[in-house]
């Protein structure tokens, strides 16, 4: 099948650090892809740099046959089709659950109110957020402000949707429901890249699992031979930290 | 002692007709420059919290320059000079063309120095609000203009509300130096009924108290618009929000 997105030769650098050299990475429809290694190893930036987030220095990405980087391209009207779901949830403090998921199909897809408020709660259900549709943020633990902010980035209708470490700032006991909540979009058949140190997740949901090393792709395949027989030395040196823990 | 309050007593009741007109002028010169100045300085503060970004064109990257540029004129310049020099020089500076009254001088001198100051609250306050949300918010495609009036500007007015009440009570006091350009306001008919009577201390006396009643109702104003601001529509249960008791 074609692919969503592929990068070639993409490179970033803040200041002096080189954090991105090289990237050659695609994502096809339906992939559940985790992106893992150590921390400063490029993977939150480069997945910042597939929804503009970051400007890359150089390289390609192309979207649908068409680079992004280059010419005059509405960089929100991509984005709406690139969803991104944070660390620390950044749900908008000034509106509530319900107001949350409707901001941007009304302001930004010009959907009806009503079309946009059924979406809403469809995708709240789904995350088992439907009974806090009038609470703000501020009222919510973490676990359950990510499940909202999920929500708001279904509600987008993205083609693929993007985690940059989802489960990072949770208590403990939290991240079990987010983790249930992305293994049913990956279920779904949704196209997912996931930043994440949840290795678990890695192993059991994913389609394929990309290592990052110092601002490359040291190592990528699928789950099982990335686990059970790593190639590169690096990767097996990573792994080998977290079956330890 | 009793002389002396027999005696502000006196002026209060003979003269408080001039005093009722003074404080009509000193709250709607105060009010409307307040509100207007908050309007200078949304628009200001926000214009001023635009970054300069690496995907900007040359064209857009001078126009940012420029636009910051002439905002830190305005702001240095009016905050930098007292308010009383600026009346007298804008009063008569723009006489000719404007054949305005004093009053409405002294509302525009209060206007445009309260907005300066406001451009600087509603830039702290747009800086208070978690650059994460903006990120979210232009994640799901909204324009920065969206950003700004649908998600960080309600915020930005919400926490810097105190600040806000505060520059209204400012204002409330400090329009009294519009005395210089003639607004009659309270203190310019204080100074009058002062002169005739002859009896400064207890006029003042006078005065004072209607500023002080003046500025405790409208603190305790504010502070419970304040306290009604920061109150969620919903409440819930702690076990349903707790960390530790899930609720799926």
């Amino acid at each position: 099948m074609e692919n969503i997105i592929e990068i070639r030769g993409l490179r970033k650098h803040f200041d002096q650090l080189e954090v991105l050299n090289d990237i050659r990475f695609s994502v096809a429809p339906g992939e559940v892809i985790c992106l893992i290694g150590a921390s400063g190893s490029g993977k939150s930036t480069l997945l910042r740099c597939i929804n503009l987030l970051e400007t890359p220095d150089a390289g390609e990405i192309i979207v649908h046959g068409r680079d992004i980087l280059q010419g005059k391209m509405d960089v929100n009207q991509y984005r709406t089709k690139v969803g991104m779901v944070f660390q620390s949830f950044n749900l908008f403090g000034n509106m509530d659950v319900l107001k949350n998921c409707m901001v941007g199909q009304t302001h930004v897809l010009r959907r009806g109110r009503e079309e946009a408020r059924q979406k809403a709660l469809f995708f709240l259900e789904k995350v088992g957020m439907k009974d806090f549709l009038g609470a703000s943020p501020a009222q919510l633990s973490g676990g359950q402000k990510q499940r909202v902010a999920i929500a708001r980035a279904l509600c987008m209708d993205p083609e693929v949707l993007l985690f940059d470490e989802p489960t990072s700032a949770l208590d403990p006991e939290m991240v079990g429901g987010v983790l249930e909540v992305m293994k049913d979009l990956a279920k779904d058949g949704l196209t997912m890249i996931v930043v994440t140190h949840e290795m678990g997740f890695a192993r059991d949901v994913s389609t394929r699992v990309v290592f990052m090393d110092k601002g490359v792709i040291a190592e990528e395949g699928p789950p099982e031979t990335i686990f059970q027989n790593p190639q590169n030395p690096r990767t097996r040196e990573f792994l080998s930290r977290y079956i330890q823990a | 002692m009793a002389v002396f309050f027999e005696k502000v007593l006196e002026i209060a009741q003979r003269y408080w007709p001039l005093f009722w007109a003074g404080t009509k002028v000193t709250l709607l010169i105060s009010l409307t420059g307040t509100v207007i100045g908050l309007a200078i300085g949304l628009l200001v503060g926000s214009v001023r919290a635009v970054k300069v970004e690496p995907r900007d064109s040359m064209g857009v990257r001078i126009g940012k320059h420029l636009v910051h540029a002439l905002t830190s004129i305005y702001i240095e310049v009016f905050r930098g000079t007292p308010m009383i020099v600026q009346s007298v020089f804008l009063f008569y500076l723009l006489k000719p063309v404007f054949n305005w009254k004093p009053v409405t001088a002294g509302i525009f001198v209060v206007s445009v120095n309260t907005g300066a100051y406001m451009a600087e609250i509603i830039r702290a306050g747009i800086q208070s609000v978690d650059p994460g949300q903006t990120e979210a918010a232009r994640s799901i495609g909204m324009t920065s203009m969206q950003t700004m009036f649908l998600v960080v500007l309600p915020q930005a007015i919400k926490n810097s509300f105190p600040a806000i009440g505060n520059e209204f009570v400012v204002n409330i006091k400090d329009s009294s130096v519009l005395s210089a350009i003639a607004v009659t306001d309270l203190y310019f008919q204080s100074i009058g009924v002062a002169g005739s009577v002859f009896l400064f201390t207890q006029t003042m006396t006078v005065t004072a108290s209607i500023y002080l009643v003046l500025t405790f109702t409208t603190t305790r104003i504010l502070g419970f618009i304040e306290k009604r601001m920061g109150r969620p529509r919903s409440s819930f249960p702690a076990s349903q929000t707790v960390p530790g008791n899930p609720t799926f």
